[in-house]
């Protein structure tokens, strides 16, 4: 059994809403799996389900062999949760919140106190750690978060939405302790509605959307089932942009041209993209035509949602909250 | 499209003229506005206008029935005694609103917004001012209301009674200044909050509001005497219940003045040093 | 089944052993250790906030003198001439009683700000005794209470109150209000834990405990009321519990209140205390 969790048939709604719809998960141990969706979608339900927050309407799931319901007691000495929200206490100190969360996890006081030094030095808390959390940074909290939440060593963690909110800088410090824990072993359960997110983190992603799981696999696999890669030309003068594209449309593989006037740029879809580029710059050059720049652009998983879902991940978050309503 | 308003060539005293006359308009009309922005405060947010209306009338049924018997009053029944000094004590303890709303707005950049607006800046304040006040003085008539029915009686003609509610209010607005002052100083919705607090509680309550001033020790009657509070207090019991009006009229019309001429201008004063 | 392994380190406790009986006794066991120790733990969050947030501590420290002073000098003189015995005499347990209500109201607030900042979530995904998130709370009020209580008495005396009842009944005073202010903390929480909201749990906290504590023996006699809110203060359990501790103060009938607070406290704690404990394992 090298499961980590295995989700069967799982289903919620509450009233006449359905939350979730059915939802089959495996996620091996020891690797990242990346929930994927945007705003609504039932990723934090499907998180609370399997940290014993929630019972589902119907279904079953195991957590490390534990099965949520009948043995959320036990299942909760082996999982670590940190929230959208983090819920670290403003008026204790980092060194405090993180000795709390260890004495409620019944580690003995000694093996806490321990384990607190070397989760601050871990997460670049030392210099805070003595100082109550009223003052820390945005960042700093989603790391002492975190951090709470590792105490007791748990095989298993769940990160729901971790950097939302974040800056770009706390955001790539707070995938670097991600990519750490990982390192050691532990298996990674993490929601998030950045596409590129998941890109970074995440060994396998499950895109959801309305409560149903539409696509699961590595994103190498996604941006293929996304199709190909894209070509981007930006042209030096705006009025080039016409004449750029009627060359370019030439070389895509659906005869299809995107024209962005305002900023200068127009890209096709390619099968393979490297080649194709240099014939691209021939024919340009031969119509006299001045570049500004050019690329060879990798689908991302926004890509993969539209093609997958037919709307932008924003268009589907918005919906899901109209309904909601 | 707006057109800004055209400047013209006038005589220098025409151009001053015309510059005041302009001012106060816009003086008036943007009070105007910022007082439809705060009144509209009390319709978005029920937990306000429930600590705003409920809250008076149940300490007016608190007073009256748990205290009324213990607390000696004279030849008045206790309610007739109790209802100005309440009004009095209630309308005041509103008129801090202002200040704290004030602070908040001030710690919240809201009001960076209204500085980076044509218009004219006294009227944040004024606006905050005159809205309170006519809260004040609904809920003055909310409680009168509420006293009448609980066996409250006027034995001092109509008109006086009938002015009661309007002097409280005109007393609270004065008092709004203050805690504008105390807003635009403090800058911080809870800081004022507390302040107030502490200055408003001793002024309420050691006066002539809840119970006679000859009942407190020695100490306390000299500061109840000077107390601006008791003044009108007073001068609200006679306007009610009978009595010399014009000898407690004048003490209370003073402080009101004073502190809308004075304390008025330096508010203004220190909200534009923001 | 293969347990799981931590990754390194620390390692939770096996499941409990298989029998039924044993399973049973070591469950129980197991249970209230973790019951009290996690309590315990919770209990120490608060009171870290007490000492880390002055506001909380002044309106503690502040609160019952602003009361003290206000009820002693403004409308003491009045009020003092329908009590039998010296107003303050009169005053102080009434003042302890209102003033701790006020205290352990601050339970119910503080559950609901846990809910709505994500704490519970917290908590529930631990392995913890589910009871110890309100028990915590609850106890640290209950502490607080006994301490302002002591404070209290303490500057009451140093304004003139005196102890007319004896040293032993006089002693047990601050003791007898906190376990009533105990009792009344899971109301509180029953407030806190139903509406989960800071903003809807002190209005409803404010509106109920402000009539609560004047409609009874607080403040004034209870005859000077009109007759039919003597009924109502009457079978007010605060009246009940304020006489019992007047005449622990002052000497005076004690069985024929104590018997009521008792009977209200158990109700409190154990009718009150598994409602809020039940809703709060409810929530999802």
């Amino acid at each position: 059994m090298d499961h980590a969790i295995e989700v069967r048939n799982i289903s919620k709604s509450y009233g006449s809403v359905v939350a979730l719809d059915n939802v089959d998960l495996d996620v091996q141990r020891g690797s990242v799996m990346g929930l994927l969706g945007p705003n609504g979608a039932g990723k934090t339900t499907l998180v609370r389900i399997l940290t014993t927050l929630l019972r589902p309407s119907s279904g079953s799931a195991t957590v490390l062999g534990y099965d949520v319901v009948r043995h959320a007691r036990h299942l909760r000495s082996y999982i670590g949760l940190a929230g959208q929200s983090a819920a670290v206490d403003d008026l204790l100190t980092g060194r405090e919140n993180i000795h709390m969360a260890g004495r409620l996890y019944h580690m003995p006081k000694r093996q806490v106190q321990k384990r607190a030094q070397e989760l601050l030095e871990q997460f670049d808390l030392v210099d805070a750690a003595d100082r109550s959390v009223k003052g820390y940074s945005g960042g700093m909290r989603r790391r002492l978060d975190l951090a709470a939440s590792l105490v007791a060593n748990p095989p298993m963690i769940f990160l729901d939405e971790p950097t939302t909110g974040l800056d770009p800088r706390s955001r790539l410090e707070l995938w670097d302790v991600i990519r750490n824990l990982v390192s050691e072993g532990t298996t990674v359960l993490l929601t998030t509605q950045y596409l590129e997110e998941a890109d970074q983190l995440a060994d396998e992603i499950t895109v959801i959307d309305l409560g149903k799981v539409i696509a699961q696999g590595t994103a190498d696999e996604l941006k293929h089932q996304a199709g190909s890669e894209f070509i981007e030309i930006t042209v030096r003068d705006v009025e080039d942009i016409r004449r750029a594209a009627s060359v370019l449309e030439n070389f895509a593989e659906n005869n299809e041209c995107d024209i962005d006037e305002e900023a200068r740029k127009t890209s096709i879809m390619v099968q393979d993209g490297a080649s194709i580029m240099v014939q691209v710059v021939r024919s340009l050059d031969t119509e006299d035509i001045a570049v500004a720049n050019m690329a060879v652009r990798q689908p991302t998983l926004d890509d993969v949602f539209l093609a997958l879902t037919g709307r932008t991940a924003e268009e589907a978050a918005t919906e899901s909250e109209q309904e909601q309503n | 499209m707006i057109q800004p308003a055209q400047l013209q060539d006038r005589s220098p005293l025409g151009e001053l003229v015309s510059a005041i006359a302009v001012e106060a308009r816009w003086i008036i009309a943007d009070t105007a506005v910022m007082s439809w922005r705060n009144l509209l405060r009390y319709r978005r947010s029920p937990e306000l206008l429930m600590f705003s209306t409920l809250s008076p009338v149940m300490f007016v049924l608190l007073f009256n029935y748990v205290f009324g018997g213990a607390i000696p009053t004279g030849d008045l029944n206790y309610i007739d005694y109790l209802m100005p000094g309440i009004l009095v004590q209630t309308t005041i303890f509103s008129a801090t609103t202002t200040g704290v709303g004030l602070a908040e707005d001030l710690q919240k950049g809201m009001v960076d917004r209204y500085r980076s607006l044509p218009m004219a800046r006294s009227a944040v304040l004024g606006g905050r001012v005159v809205a309170e006040t006519l809260v004040s003085l609904f809920v003055a008539f909310l409680m009168l209301g509420v006293g009448l029915i609980i066996g409250m009686r006027f034995h001092g003609g109509f008109w006086p009674g009938f002015s009661l509610p309007f002097m409280v209010a005109g007393f609270a607005f004065g008092f709004s200044w203050i805690a504008a002052f105390v807003g635009a100083s403090v800058r911080n919705a809870e800081g004022a909050g507390s302040l107030m607090f502490f200055v408003v509680f001793p002024l309420t309550f050691l006066s002539s509001a809840f119970v006679p001033i000859e009942s407190m020790p020695g100490w306390l009657q000299w500061f109840a005497y000077v107390n601006p509070v008791t003044n009108a207090v007073d001068f609200g019991r006679a306007l009610s219940q009978g009595g010399p009006i014009v000898a407690n009229a004048w003490p209370t019309a003073l402080w009101t003045l004073g502190m809308t001429f004075v304390i008025g201008p330096v508010a203004v004063w220190r909200y534009r040093k923001v | 089944m293969n347990l799981p392994q931590a990754v390194n380190g620390w390692r939770p406790e096996p499941p409990a052993p298989s029998t039924p009986v044993r399973e049973a006794i070591g469950s129980v066991l197991y249970e209230f250790r973790w019951i009290i120790a996690d309590t315990a733990m919770l209990t120490w969050r608060m009171l870290m906030h007490y000492r880390r947030n002055p506001e909380m501590l002044l309106s503690t420290i502040f609160g019952p003198l602003m009361f003290l002073f206000l009820f002693t000098y403004v409308f003491g003189g009045a009020i003092g001439r329908s009590t039998e015995i010296n107003y303050i005499d009169y005053l102080l347990p009434g003042v302890l009683i209102q003033n701790n209500i006020f205290t352990v109201m601050q339970t119910g607030i503080g559950l609901a700000d846990d809910m709505q900042k994500g704490f519970v979530d917290r908590y529930r995904s631990l392995p913890m005794a589910r009871s110890a998130v309100i028990g915590g709370r609850v106890v640290a009020t209950t502490v607080i209470a006994f301490f302002s209580a002591i404070w209290t008495i303490g500057i009451a005396v140093v304004i003139g109150m005196r102890f007319h009842g004896g040293f032993w009944p006089g002693l047990s005073l601050p003791f007898v209000v906190a376990l009533f202010c105990f009792g009344f903390a899971w109301i509180s929480a029953l407030v806190g834990v139903s509406v989960r909201d800071t903003q809807t749990a002190s209005s409803i906290t404010f509106f109920v405990a402000i009539p609560l504590t004047f409609l009874s023996s607080t403040f004034v006699p209870i005859e000077t009321m009109p007759g039919w809110l003597q009924a109502f203060a009457g079978v007010n359990p605060i009246t009940q519990v304020v006489n019992l501790s007047r005449n622990l103060a002052q000497g005076g009938p004690i069985a024929v209140y104590a018997l009521p607070t008792f009977l209200w406290t158990v109700f409190f704690v154990f009718g009150i205390g598994s409602l809020a404990t039940w809703r709060y394992k409810r929530i999802s």
